[in-house]
């Protein structure tokens, strides 16, 4: 398995994509129970209809995960020194979530060759859920 | 209005223990294949001690308390009103099954926006493992929503 290096890559360069299957009740009950977050807005419609929500919606940290595992198969994870996103707008049933990364810097810090890799989450029609950035070691 | 008298609020430390079978259902619910985040064998063949903690599941195991909603009720906030808007990871070792790592968190920033129809709480965690090394941290913004 080749893992890109620090001198082969340039600013400007994509990611390989990340796909997420449309996230359907049963994903964010798997979600909500893997990831330890009970919170009934995301699993219970009766809850969110009492608060004001048409229905469930999806767990932010969810695609955030999704955009990890975009970064993940990128590089090995121990290269990983950073990963941050703000979440825009709520994520709905059956979206399907789809993870983009571009390398918009390379730079050395503490001796280190890092890239700053701009990374964003959309849904089918192109809204912008997740939104951040990762550093990342090369050697 | 969330009074801001908990700005500085530290919350009680808490540890959690890694383990594998969660880290596999954690794999299952987030779509991942990769055998390294399934089996021990496969991740130890890429070097790991054992299944590495995945980027996001730091944030999780911070959950495992009897009230992971401890805070928001502590700032007298409705969970149904909340939503999560930043979250940041910054890493420093590696996080395996196995492992039992320790949160320390406090509540750093208290603010209003649109003339109080949003209010944010900033959160920042420093996480540290058994042998009391610092191995991340995290920071996350929570919003509440008073439309």
């Amino acid at each position: 398995m080749s893992h890109p290096t620090f001198d082969s890559v340039s600013v400007g360069d994509k990611l390989p994509e990340l796909t997420s299957a449309p996230i359907s009740r049963t994903t964010l009950a798997l979600y909500g129970g893997a990831s330890g977050d009970h919170n009934p807005i995301h699993v219970d419609i009766d809850f969110a209809k009492s608060h004001g929500m048409p229905d469930v919606f999806a767990h932010g940290m969810l695609s955030m995960a999704y955009l990890g595992r975009m970064l993940t198969n990128w590089v090995p994870q121990c290269q990983l020194r950073s990963f941050s996103n703000r979440f825009g707008s709520i994520t709905n049933l059956q979206d399907k979530i789809h993870c983009n990364g571009t390398i918009v810097e390379k730079l050395e810090q503490d001796g280190e060759k890092l890239v700053r890799v701009e990374i964003n989450a959309a849904n089918q029609d192109g809204d912008i859920k997740l939104a951040g950035e990762a550093l990342i070691a090369l050697v | 209005m969330i009074d801001r008298k908990h700005i500085g609020l530290e919350m009680p430390p808490h540890s959690a223990d890694v383990e594998k079978g969660r880290l596999r259902f954690f794999a299952k619910a987030t779509g991942q294949t990769d055998p390294i985040y399934i089996d021990e064998q496969a991740a130890k063949a890429a070097g790991y001690r054992s299944i590495p903690v995945p980027p996001t599941f730091l944030f999780c195991l911070d959950m495992e308390v009897p009230n992971p909603f401890e805070l928001i009720e502590r700032l007298d906030v409705d969970l149904g009103k909340v939503l999560h808007g930043e979250q940041s990871f910054t890493y420093y070792k590696d996080v395996c099954a196995g492992d039992r790592v320790t949160y320390q968190s406090k509540v750093v920033d208290i603010f209003d926006k649109k003339d109080g129809a949003l209010e944010f709480i900033i959160k920042e965690t420093k996480v540290t493992n058994q042998d009391g090394d610092h191995v991340a941290d995290l920071k996350g913004v929570i919003v509440v929503r008073h439309q």
